[in-house]
C-alpha cells in the first residue's frame, strides 16, 4: 500500500467465528480518511467483533486487514500509538477522578510534563468536563461518561478514531452534541469508524455500511444507499391502520409493511409495475379507507429492504 | 525511559485505586492480625488440664498418692471421680472427659511388677494430641517409693534447643509469615488483574502502547511494600503478645520476605491468566494455599513426609521461606547459610513470571 492510498482501512473477506457461530462473514471493507464512516446494525450483527478485529483485539479466522497501512493483527503493536479506541462498555477507572483517568492515559502513552498538562486542561475544555475534573468517573452521568472516554480516546492525537456505539446510553441532546464533537474531529482530519444501531445517527455519516447478522448487506453514502434500494415506498395514512395492515402484510409482492404511528411504510420491489396502484387495490379490496402515495426512501427504509432482501434469499435456498 | 513513565503510571493508579479501596485496605492489615490471634491462641499443643476422671478401684494409700502425682503434672484435671471402667467408658463416650485412668483393684501388687503395666489410661484417641500427651503420661516415672527400683529410668533426655519452654508460638509464628504472605499476596494480584478484565479496563489497556512485562511489573510493585508492612504488622504482634523473638538480622529476614513476596505476586500473576472471574481466582489461591499449609512443614515435620509429599513440599516457596524464617528468626542463621533456598525461590519466581507473561495475552480470543 503505497502512501497515496487514501483509504484508513481496507479489508477483504474478513471473517471470525466462535466455535459454530460465524459471528463477521467475509467482510469487504474501505474506509477513506478523514472521514465518519458508520457501521449499522442490530445487536449480535457483529459491529464490535469487526472493530476488534481492525484494532488488532481479536485474531480473523480468514481474510485481511490493513489498517494504516499495516497489517492486523500482525502489527498491531505498530497500530497502537496511531489509534484511539472507546470501547462499547465503559472501560476507564471508576474509582478515579476524571482528571486522574486522564493522567493516566497520558503517561501511559509516554507525554512529558509540560504537554501532559497543557493537553488534559484542553480536553478537559472541549468536552465540558472542567468542572468534574475532580470527580469520580463512577458518579458521573452517563453523556459525561462517554464524553471522558473520547477524551481519554482522542488524548494522544490518534489518526484513527473506533468508537463502538458510544450513544447507546445517552439522551438524544447529548447524543446530538456528541456527534457535533465527532464532526470537528473529522474536520481536524480524523478518521472516525462508529458503530451505532440509531437510524439518525447512520444517517449523519459520510459513508456507511450496514451489517446483518455477520454480513455486510449494503455500504455507500446515506443519500446513495436511500437511492438504490431497488423498492418503492409507500405511505398509507388512514384511520384504521391495524385494518390496512392486515390487508396488506399477506400480499405476495409486498417484502415488508412498517408502522410508525398512524401510518404504514409499504415496501414493494422496483420489479412490480405500478406498485401504488396494487396498494390501493389491496386496501379498496379489503374495505379500508385510507391515502397511499410514493415516499422518497428513508434509511429505515433501506435498511429494512436489504435485511429483508437477505432473509428472503435465505428462505428460497 | 518512555517504558519508565507508562510504569510509573501504573505503580501510581495502582496505589490511588488501593487507597480508596476500603475492603482491600482493611484486607492488607486485617488479615495478618486475625491469622496471628488465631493461630498463636488457638494452635497450643502444649497441653494442658486436659479434662479427666479416675476410677480408683484399689483405694490404697499407694494408689492415692499416685492420684495426687498425676494431678501435680497439671497435664490433667482430675476433678471428677468415676465408679468404674464402664462409667469412664460413659464419659469419654459422650465427650464430658478426655482422658479416664482406670486403676485396678491390685494396683500396689502390679506395681511392683515390671511385666504388667500398674494403671490404665483409657484415652479418647481421636484426637491426636490428646494420645501423644497420654503417650508422655505412660512414661511418667513414679516417685513415690515402692520399696524395689524396678521401674524403668529414662535412657534419653531431651532437650529442645532454640525453645527451651516449648511454646508453640514459636514454632508457629515464623511459619505463620509464610502462610500470611502466600495468602494476600497472591490473592491481591490475581484478583487486581482479574477485576480489571471484569471491569473490562483491560480491553482499553491492551489497545495502548503499554508492554505486557510493564503492566505486569506495574501490577505487582506497589505489593511487594505491602508484604512487607505485613512482615512489620506480624512481627510486631508475634513480639508483643507471644513473645517470639527475631535472634537474627531483621535486614536479612526482610530480604528473605522481599524475595518471598515477589515469588507468590508471580503466582498471583500466573493465576490471574487463568482465573476468569474474581471469584474463580479467589479460589485458585485457597486451593494453591492448602498445600503451603500442610506440606510446607509448618504443620507436620517435613522430615516425616512421605517423599511424593516432600518432592511436592520441595515446590512450594512457602517451604522455603519457611526454613528462612526458623533459620533466621530462631536458629540466628545467616542468610549466606540458607542461600539454597534463596535460590529456590527465585527459580520459582521466574518459572511463574515466564508462565505469566507468554499467558498473558493482548487479545480477547
Ligand atoms: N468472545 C465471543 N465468544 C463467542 N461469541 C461471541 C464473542 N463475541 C461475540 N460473540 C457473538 O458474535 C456475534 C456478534 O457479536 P458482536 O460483534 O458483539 O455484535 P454487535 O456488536 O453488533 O452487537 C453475537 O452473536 C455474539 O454473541
Ligand atoms: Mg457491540
Amino acid at each position: 500500500m503505497t502512501a497515496a492510498d487514501d483509504r484508513a482501512i481496507s479489508a477483504r473477506g474478513l471473517t471470525k467465528s466462535f466455535g459454530e457461530l460465524v459471528a463477521v462473514s467475509h467482510l469487504d471493507l474501505d474506509v477513506p480518511r478523514s472521514r465518519i464512516y458508520g457501521f449499522l446494525g442490530p445487536n449480535g450483527s457483529g459491529k464490535s467483533t469487526t472493530i476488534r478485529m481492525l484494532c488488532g483485539l481479536l485474531t480473523p479466522s480468514s481474510g485481511r486487514a490493513r489498517v494504516l497501512g499495516l497489517d492486523v493483527p500482525v502489527d498491531a503493536a505498530a497500530l497502537k500509538p496511531r489509534i484511539g479506541y472507546m470501547t462499547q462498555r465503559f472501560s476507564l477507572y471508576e474509582d478515579l477522578t476524571s482528571e486522574e483517568n486522564l493522567e493516566f492515559i497520558a503517561d501511559i502513552y509516554a507525554f512529558d510534563r509540560q504537554r501532559r498538562k497543557r493537553r488534559i486542561a484542553e480536553v478537559l475544555e472541549r468536552y465540558d468536563l472542567t468542572d468534574q475534573r475532580r470527580q469520580f468517573a463512577g458518579t458521573l452521568s452517563g453523556g459525561q461518561k462517554q464524553r471522558l472516554a473520547l477524551a481519554c480516546a482522542v488524548l494522544h492525537r490518534p489518526e484513527l478514531l473506533l468508537l463502538d456505539e458510544p450513544t447507546s446510553a445517552v439522551d438524544p441532546k447529548t447524543r446530538r452534541d456528541f456527534w457535533g464533537k465527532l464532526f470537528e474531529l473529522a474536520e481536524a482530519g480524523t478518521t472516525i469508524l462508529v458503530s451505532t444501531h440509531y437510524m439518525d445517527e447512520a444517517e449523519r455519516c459520510h459513508r456507511l455500511a450496514i451489517l446483518d447478522r455477520g454480513v455486510k448487506v449494503a455500504d455507500g453514502a446515506p443519500s446513495e444507499l436511500k437511492a438504490s434500494t431497488g423498492m418503492t415506498v409507500v405511505e398509507v395514512s388512514g384511520d384504521d391502520p391495524y385494518a390496512a395492515q392486515r390487508a396488506l402484510s399477506g400480499h405476495a409482492e409486498v417484502v415488508s409493511v412498517t408502522q410508525l404511528g398512524v401510518r404504514l411504510r409499504i415496501l414493494i420491489p422496483d420489479s412490480v409495475p405500478r406498485a401504488l396502484e396494487l396498494v390501493r387495490a389491496a386496501l379498496s379490496g379489503a374495505g379500508v379507507r385510507a391515502e397511499a402515495e410514493i415516499v422518497p426512501a428513508s434509511l429505515e427504509d433501506v435498511f429494512v429492504a436489504v435485511t429483508q432482501n437477505g432473509r428472503r434469499r435465505e428462505a428460497r435456498a | 525511559m518512555k517504558a519508565l513513565i507508562r510504569l510509573l503510571a501504573i505503580i501510581r493508579k495502582e496505589l490511588r485505586q488501593l487507597r480508596r479501596d476500603r475492603l482491600t485496605f482493611g484486607m492488607i492489615v486485617g488479615i495478618p492480625i486475625i491469622q496471628i490471634l488465631l493461630f498463636g491462641y488457638a494452635i497450643n499443643t502444649d497441653v494442658r488440664n486436659l479434662v479427666a476422671a479416675v476410677a480408683d478401684q484399689s483405694d490404697t494409700h499407694l494408689s492415692r498418692q499416685f492420684i495426687a502425682e498425676l494431678g501435680q503434672t497439671q497435664v490433667l484435671d482430675l476433678g471428677r471421680a468415676a465408679a468404674g471402667p464402664e462409667e469412664l467408658e460413659r464419659w469419654l463416650r459422650d465427650g464430658s472427659i478426655s482422658v479416664g485412668v482406670l486403676i485396678p483393684p491390685d494396683f500396689d501388687r502390679r506395681v511392683l511388677d515390671p511385666g504388667r503395666p500398674a494403671a490404665h489410661l483409657l484415652v479418647d484417641g481421636a484426637d491426636p494430641t490428646i494420645l501423644g500427651v497420654a503417650n508422655q503420661l505412660a512414661f511418667m516415672p513414679l516417685a513415690f517409693d515402692t520399696g524395689k527400683a524396678s521401674r524403668p529410668a529414662r535412657t534419653l533426655e531431651v532437650r529442645p534447643y532454640y525453645n527451651p519452654e516449648r511454646r508453640t508460638a514459636i514454632n508457629i509464628v515464623p511459619g505463620l509469615i509464610g502462610i500470611i504472605l502466600t495468602l494476600t499476596m497472591s490473592l491481591f494480584t490475581a484478583v487486581a488483574i482479574v477485576r480489571e478484565r471484569e471491569r473490562g479496563n483491560l480491553e482499553l489497556l491492551i489497545n495502548t502502547p503499554v508492554s505486557t512485562l510493564e503492566l505486569m511489573l506495574g501490577k505487582i510493585a506497589p505489593y511487594v511494600v505491602i508484604g512487607l508492612i505485613q512482615l512489620a504488622l506480624i512481627l510486631i504482634v508475634g513480639r508483643l503478645l507471644f513473645d517470639v523473638p527475631t535472634r537474627g538480622s531483621i535486614v536479612e529476614l526482610y530480604m528473605a520476605a522481599a524475595v518471598f513476596i515477589i515469588a507468590n505476586l508471580a503466582l498471583g500473576l500466573l493465576l490471574s491468566t487463568v482465573a476468569r472471574t474474581q471469584f474463580q481466582a479467589m479460589q485458585m489461591t485457597i486451593f494453591f494455599l492448602l498445600p503451603s499449609i500442610l506440606l510446607s512443614g509448618f504443620m507436620f515435620p517435613f522430615a516425616g513426609m512421605p517423599p511424593f509429599a516432600q518432592w511436592l513440599g520441595e515446590l512450594l516457596p512457602n517451604t522455603h521461606f519457611i526454613r528462612l524464617t526458623r533459620g533466621i528468626m530462631l536458629r540466628e542463621a545467616r542468610l549466606a547459610e540458607l542461600l539454597p533456598e534463596v535460590y529456590a525461590l527465585l527459580a520459582f519466581t521466574l518459572v511463574a513470571m515466564a508462565g505469566a507473561v507468554r499467558r498473558f495475552s493482548r487479545r480477547l480470543d
